[in-house]
């Protein structure tokens, strides 16, 4: 492998991470920290792309919030990152579903993949 | 480049070079050479893609054939020659300069090479001038063009220093050093770490 992708593992430890694609909804629980308190935000939106090889990876994630769209990007994986919950399959035609910014209300909903 | 994590969780970008270990060739003096400076090699090839004029300095200073070699003045070591520079040298968190050569850009025009901001506008009847340098000089006096004058050529791999770059890291079983910042050059390319 290469020498930077080697690197990587040592610096950044494994973590279990549940198998997600763009598309699916998902709830990120991420660890804020404020002065010396810290707590668990959630942000659950459905995922618009997953970026980048091995450790340094990142996947976008867009809710709609107050009637504004949010996207935020988190590294997948980030120490902050306490746990992933999938609710929701999606079945999308595309690995980056950026078209979704352009729609709202029910078109912009992601159809569910059934299950065999 | 990569990045890492922090002690907060923060993601840091930083630049990956393998520093080492560097061979110790020759030491030069006053004396016989008529300066002073140590001569210092890095990255071993095979003995076979080496020239017989080359083998024979190795030789003589004991060491196995290197890639690179280059001289420094002023360097204070008490190493001898065949003995090797480690990153152990450094410190994490102490600062330093990087040397190396830049990416090359090709023929430039003034907009990209100088930051000219070009003539006029896009529109308004105007084309064909929002990349230009404009005026060169002036005509009847002193009808030339003046030694200097910033124009349109190749840009890029030159010598360039990157200042004060803070080491974040030290891997010394693997030689690597690890800065908070990037450096000149492309990936894979030689550079020099000042202290």
């Amino acid at each position: 492998m290469d020498a930077l992708k080697t690197l990587e593992m040592d610096l950044i430890p494994a973590k279990d991470i549940p198998e997600f694609k763009a598309g699916d909804s998902i709830t990120v629980h991420y660890r804020i920290v404020e002065g010396d308190k810290s707590r668990i935000q959630l942000f659950k939106g459905d995922v618009l792309q997953r970026k980048g090889t091995g450790r340094t990876q990142t996947f976008t994630v867009r809710k709609i919030s107050n009637g504004v769209g949010v996207e935020r990007i988190f590294p997948l994986f980030s120490p902050n990152i306490e746990k992933i919950e999938v609710n929701k399959v999606g079945r999308v035609r595309r690995s980056r579903i950026f078209y979704l910014r352009g729609l709202k209300g029910k078109s912009a909903r992601i159809k569910e993949k059934r299950q065999a | 480049m990569t990045h890492y994590f922090d002690n907060d969780g923060r993601s840091v970008a930083c630049t990956v070079i393998e520093a080492g270990p560097c061979v110790v060739l020759q030491k030069k003096t006053i004396e016989t050479d008529g300066y002073d400076a140590v001569q210092i090699g890095f990255d071993e090839k095979k003995e076979k893609n080496t020239s017989a004029g080359m083998k024979g300095h190795f030789k003589k200073a004991g060491a196995e054939p290197v890639k690179q070699i280059s001289e420094f003045r002023d360097f204070n070591t008490e190493l001898n020659v065949g003995e090797h520079l480690t990153v152990d040298m450094f410190t994490e968190g102490e600062k330093v300069h990087v040397k190396g050569t830049s990416k090359g850009k090709g023929f430039q025009g003034v907009v990209k090479r100088h930051k000219f901001s070009g003539v006029g506008m896009r529109t308004h009847g105007q084309h064909d001038r929002h990349r230009a340098p404009g005026s060169i000089g002036g005509s009847s006096w002193p009808s030339r063009v003046f030694k200097g004058m910033r124009m349109a050529g190749r840009m890029g791999n030159e010598t360039v220093k990157t200042r004060n770059i803070k080491i974040a890291k030290i891997i010394s079983e693997q030689n690597l050093i690890l800065l908070n910042g990037s450096v000149p050059g492309s990936k894979g390319s030689y550079v020099i770490i000042e202290k």
